[in-house]
C-alpha cells in the first residue's frame, strides 16, 4: 500500500511517502498507525498520540476503525487548517 | 451547476472569477475572499496540501451544496505556498437565482473548506516557523450544517 504523510507528520517521519506491504495483523487504520509507531523514534513521535492525527483512505476522510487493504493509498496528517 | 476548483500558488482575479459564473438565470452571486491577517509579527504563511484529495474533497462539498440549495455555479480557488500578510488566500464564489441560496451556500462551502479540505498552514514570525493548530470554533461552525 502507499502511505502519505503531511505537515508535521511528514516532518517527524522524515519522508512524504513510502510503500509498505500489508501485514497479516494489520486490518484497520488504527492497526496501521500502531504498527508505524514502532518503526523508529520519528514514527513514535508522529504516531504517539492518535487523537492528534487524522487519516484518509483513497483520498476520502476516514476514522481509525476503517478497514484497509493492500492496494489502498492511506494518508496521515494533523487536523486541517486551510481557509 | 458548474463547479470550478483550483489550487494554485498564483493570485486570483476576483472580477474574472465572477464573470466566469455569470449567465442567464443568475440573480445573485455571493463571494467570500479570505486574506492572510497581518499582525503579531507574522511575516508569512506557508501552505501545503494533499494534491488530488484536496480537489476531490472540495468537489464533494460543492456537490453537497448543490443538493442543499438550487445553485447555478460554484467556484473555489485556494492558494498554496508562501503568502505574505494582506495577500488573498481563498475565494469562494456561488451563483444562484436568489440571494438567500447564494449566501447560505457560500458560508456552507467556506465552513467546509476550513474543516475538510486538506490544507495545512505554517506561520513564520521572524526566523521561527510553527504549524497552526486547528480551531474548535471552525469545527463548531461546520457542525451547524448537519
Amino acid at each position: 500500500m502507499k502511505l502519505l504523510y503531511f505537515a508535521w507528520v511528514r516532518q517527524k517521519v522524515g519522508k512524504s511517502e513510502e510503500t509498505l506491504a500489508l501485514l497479516a495483523d494489520v486490518s484497520t487504520v488504527r492497526d496501521l498507525a500502531e504498527h508505524l509507531r514502532a518503526r523508529g523514534p520519528g514514527y513514535a513521535d508522529a504516531f504517539g498520540d492518535l487523537a492528534r492525527l487524522r487519516a484518509a483512505a483513497n483520498q476520502v476522510h476516514v476514522g481509525f476503525d476503517a478497514p484497509i487493504s493492500d492496494d489502498d493509498e492511506i494518508a496521515f496528517f494533523p487536523p486541517v487548517t486551510g481557509g | 451547476m458548474t463547479i470550478h476548483i483550483a489550487i494554485q500558488p498564483a493570485p486570483f482575479d476576483l472580477a474574472r472569477e465572477v464573470e466566469a459564473l455569470s449567465r442567464d438565470g443568475v440573480g445573485a452571486l455571493a463571494t467570500f475572499t479570505g486574506y492572510v491577517r497581518a499582525g503579531d509579527g507574522l511575516t508569512a504563511l506557508v501552505l501545503e496540501h494533499y494534491p488530488g484529495m484536496t480537489e476531490r474533497e472540495i468537489a464533494r462539498q460543492a456537490e453537497e451544496a448543490g443538493r442543499r440549495w438550487p445553485l447555478l455555479g460554484v467556484s473555489v480557488i485556494h492558494r498554496v505556498g508562501e503568502l505574505k500578510p494582506g495577500e488573498p488566500i481563498v475565494l469562494v464564489a456561488v451563483a444562484a437565482a436568489h440571494r438567500g441560496d447564494a449566501f447560505a451556500a457560500c458560508e456552507f462551502l467556506m465552513d467546509h473548506v476550513k474543516t475538510k479540505a486538506t490544507f495545512w498552514k505554517q506561520e513564520k514570525r521572524g526566523g521561527a516557523t510553527a504549524w497552526i493548530e486547528a480551531k474548535a470554533s471552525d469545527d463548531k461552525a461546520a457542525e451547524r450544517w448537519k
